[in-house]
């Protein structure tokens, strides 16, 4: 991927590394331990950062957390309105979340239509004791009444500019970018 | 990502990418159809008419499942039952059906075109299923798609399609497929059965069974359309079992981890022994399994088409 010119790097690679160990600590802090706990990654950028959360919750709390994937194009409130279909890709979620605390993780906070969708498709599965959220920016706009659990950094925002998360797992450099 | 199409007519003019894109799409609906919740929002407030001018159960039923679980509201017309028993057109009946705002119209016609014909008059998706002697294109894909879960790859695997090749849309429409995705295809069965000229699709034509079986990966029985028999293709039908029946015999002459297949109904003891349809080898509920997913994918790519 190319990163324009007048792009500003918001978080380097050692800072999301450290925001995602402090949230990391704060999901053990709130729910006292991860028992009970599971990740579930939003695709595409949820999905590794659920993964790199889950390998922190394990060497804090030397227990392993359930992770899984969840792809939320079936039941976005765009389809009709989109030009085209987004990439329809798969869902795994390998375990009965029926009780289990979900966690949530996506990338990027914006208008919450993706968190919504994903708590829809989410409780279809099954019907956990409660759905937390985390993620790695939260770039404000909300337009629905959507607040996260676990913040890895606020980052206030215009509304046309653009907030990309690079993730070594895709094959770029980690990094968090702020276009005009 | 979407069909760039209105319509579904037939794999004909199909391209490798798009029946890829339906078979990959395929794969997260078969996620949805093994959930204790099967069912999603994509299409709420869509209308599908299942219009049918001959029997089917399993075509219909699969239509109609796929698009309920996509929270589509599903109207089944079934032609014995209509005005058109009254004397209306297909055309007339079809307008009358948009003119009640349907976004999908899935037929069945006894007449090879009468898809075409529609899809040209009207703005809703027409999905052919199955036209005369044509084409049955979601059949064709729900195969691919038992096909690639079992055996992976297309380039190369050995096919055998045998039976009724002259009356069989579905066997038109898994030619023109697996030709393209580079399969060998051969075809087998009675010199009155076969379509002249059919080689020019890429097939290789076979009159005696065990030779058409010979290390196979796959083989792909036809139905014998025991309602066409009047036209006297064969001398009886205990002849044409005799000679095109698959049995167990006969399919030790096929390739190791040979897959059975079969677009039913079955008719046992005809064109396939019961202990071939029932053994290890017949995926032929596999086949049902997958025609709901296969169905839902085509239902949502051609939705996205604006």
């Amino acid at each position: 991927m190319e990163v324009k010119q007048a792009s500003r790097t918001v978080m380097d690679a050692q800072e999301i590394n450290r925001a995602l160990t402090r949230v990391a600590h704060e999901i053990i802090e709130k729910n006292h331990g991860n028992a009970n706990v599971a990740l579930v990654g939003i695709r595409t950028g949820g999905v590794y950062l659920a993964k790199r959360l889950a390998k922190k919750l394990q060497e804090i709390e030397g227990t392993a957390v359930p992770v899984g994937d969840l792809d939320i194009t079936l039941y976005r409130d765009d389809l009709n309105a989109r030009k085209e279909h987004p990439v329809l890709r798969r869902t795994d979620i390998p375990f009965d979340i029926t009780d289990l605390k979900v966690i949530l993780v996506d990338d990027v906070l914006f208008t919450g239509r993706t968190i919504r969708a994903a708590m829809d498709g989410l409780i279809d599965l099954g019907r956990p004791g409660e759905i937390q959220l985390a993620v790695l920016v939260d770039r404000g706009h909300r337009q629905l009444p959507i607040k996260a659990t676990y913040v890895g950094k606020n980052l206030p925002t215009a509304l046309e500019e653009t907030v990309e998360v690079y993730l070594e797992e895709a094959g770029t450099p980690d990094r968090v970018v702020l276009l005009p | 990502m979407s069909l760039k199409r209105k319509d579904l007519l037939g794999i004909q003019d199909l391209t490798v990418e798009e029946i890829n894109l339906v078979l990959e799409t395929a794969e997260s609906f078969k996620e949805v159809t093994g959930r204790e919740i099967k069912k999603v929002p994509t299409l709420r407030g869509k209308t599908v008419v299942n219009l049918f001018f001959e029997p089917s159960t399993r075509t219909r039923t699969s239509f109609e499942l796929a698009a309920k679980r996509l929270s589509a509201d599903v109207i089944n017309f079934a032609a014995s039952t209509s005005s058109v028993v009254k004397g209306e057109t297909l055309l007339d009946t079809a307008r009358n059906i948009e003119a009640m705002q349907a976004d999908f119209i899935v037929l069945r016609h006894p007449e090879a075109g009468a898809p075409n014909i529609l899809a040209r008059l009207l703005r809703a998706s027409v999905i052919n299923a199955g036209d005369g002697g044509h084409e049955h294109p979601t059949q064709a894909l729900l195969d691919l798609y038992t096909l690639r879960e079992k055996k992976r790859a297309f380039k190369g695997l050995r096919l055998a399609i045998v039976g009724d090749i002259a009356h069989s849309r579905v066997a038109r429409s898994n030619i023109y497929a697996l030709v393209k995705l580079g399969a060998e295809v051969r075809v087998a069965g009675p010199p009155t059965m076969m379509p002249q000229e059919i080689e020019r699709l890429g097939v290789t034509v076979f009159h005696r069974l065990d030779e058409a079986l010979r290390g196979v990966d796959v083989i792909m029985m036809l139905r014998l359309q025991l309602e066409r028999q009047g036209i006297a293709l064969f001398p009886s039908i205990r002849e044409y079992s005799r000679l095109y029946c698959l049995t167990p015999e006969r399919m030790k002459l096929a390739g190791p981890d040979v897959l059975v297949m079969h677009p039913g109904p079955i008719n046992r003891g005809v064109e396939i022994a019961p202990e071939v349809a029932d053994s290890v080898s017949s995926v032929i509920l596999d086949q049902v399994t997958n025609g709901v997913a296969v169905r839902m994918a085509v239902l949502y790519l051609l939705s996205g088409a604006k």
